[in-house]
């Protein structure tokens, strides 16, 4: 028991209804007397957290205040600019898609990937798909990060990721990232409008998402809600069915990946519920009984929200400064 | 204090305190308790540990027990090197 709560499910559970009318009109105070804008833009990934925001910010502003943005690359799903026009369309937003390869090529993030890949697997060529997989943690150790590439044939070979080559493939797709928010703003500049962040409480507590890059915006219209919550939204605010039931990917490598493949220890639905659990001093032997781990993984699991907060922790902060310089800082 | 665990302690030092003083730890002090080393910096000490002591870190030997001290990366060297 946590106060009068049990812990389970059912912790998550919300009143959709009551918590969208709440963000919405958050927004509109936000937006409009916050920061003084005339509109948002939302990018669309054609995910449920970004549709899930772009459907709260038509039931703020209504419509024609929203200026949707597709932002696929070379190594984007196909289904993620289908999707995400798919709910511009339903809510009637105005949208445009940009591909950004042409800059991303231009920067040289395909090839500075790549280059670090081919060092792990040389036979790696232009035509291979690649994603990164996340093991240790969940089991007690290290985290670690394994290389998956699959041939055009369909043959899968896996390595364990030297740390250099590691940080040189994360550095290099982070680009992906911080040029959609790089279009973002244009848009935000162009047409004097407020850019909105798409995180979850776990992308966000968890510290998922790039600096500068996915973690830049103006306002952050669920980032107090675990993603079970979102997925409630979701279906609350008629959203189409494929984003409904879609599970949550990265979108970034070739290779189809998971959210919880790549950072997160377990499925969202047990991750959700298990950071819950930390924050609510539930002890990790009722983690355990109710997501169906063992105690040790429970603790495991706890410790790794713990150490994933101290390492990103430089990823929420501002610049530091010798000392104060305005009255907010 | 050893040989090994000197050098060890040295590419601690060199590699992931920055500023003079630092965090002082012994043999036997836990590096994820003091938050000296994260996770990118395992990663790091394990290339060091491969590079130098001439041995491979299997994925099932990634464990806290093996690499979280000192003394810890003694004894695991030890083992390593006896096997």
């Amino acid at each position: 028991m946590v106060g009068e709560v049990r812990f389970g499910p059912d912790v998550l559970a919300l009143d959709a209804e009551a918590e969208a009318t709440r963000i919405a009109d958050w927004m509109v105070q936000a937006v409009g007397q916050g920061l003084r804008k005339r509109g948002v833009i939302i990018a669309m990934s054609g995910g449920v957290d970004s549709s899930v925001c772009a459907a709260l910010a038509v039931r703020a502003f209504g419509p024609k205040k929203v200026y949707g943005l597709l932002l696929p690359e070379r190594d984007s799903s196909g289904s993620s600019a289908s999707q995400g026009r798919l709910v511009a369309e339903q809510l009637g937003v105005v949208h445009e898609l940009f591909d950004i390869a042409p800059a991303l090529q231009g920067l040289g993030c395909y090839a500075q990937r790549d280059a670090a890949i081919r060092s792990v697997f040389p036979e790696y060529g232009d035509d291979w798909k690649c994603k990164i997989t996340i093991a240790g943690g969940a089991q007690g150790g290290i985290n670690f990060f394994r290389l998956v590439v699959q041939s055009p044939s369909g043959e899968q070979r896996d390595a364990r990721l030297p740390v250099k080559e590691y940080l040189q493939i994360v550095a290099a797709t982070n680009h992906k990232q911080r040029i959609r928010k790089t279009v973002e703003y244009y848009h935000a500049d162009r047409l004097n409008y407020a850019v909105i962040g798409t995180p979850n409480r776990l992308e966000y507590d968890q510290g998922f998402f790039v600096k500068n890059g996915d973690g830049a915006a103006d306002i952050k219209p669920i980032a107090h809600l675990y993603k079970t919550q979102v997925y409630a939204l979701a279906r609350h605010l008629g959203l189409p069915d494929v984003v409904c039931n879609a599970l949550p990917t990265t979108d970034t490598y070739s290779l189809a990946q998971g959210q919880d493949e790549f950072y997160f220890t377990l499925p969202y639905a047990k991750m959700d519920l298990a950071l819950w659990a930390h924050g609510h001093a539930v002890p990790a032997a009722e983690l355990a009984a109710v997501i169906g781990i063992s105690e040790d993984q429970a603790r495991f699991i706890y410790a790794d929200i713990e150490a994933k907060r101290r390492t990103t922790h430089y990823l929420h902060a501002r610049p530091m400064l010798v000392e104060p310089v305005l009255a907010d800082d | 204090m050893s040989e090994i665990q000197n050098q060890v302690r040295a590419f601690i030092e060199d590699n992931f305190i920055l500023g003079a003083k630092g965090t002082p730890f012994g043999p036997a002090d836990s590096f994820l308790d003091l938050h000296l080393i994260d996770s990118t910096g395992f990663l790091e000490l394990i290339t060091y540990l491969e590079e130098t002591f001439g041995i491979v870190v299997k994925d099932e030997e990634m464990l806290p027990e093996n690499l979280d001290s000192l003394q810890a990366i003694e004894a695991y060297l030890a083992r390593k090197r006896a096997a």
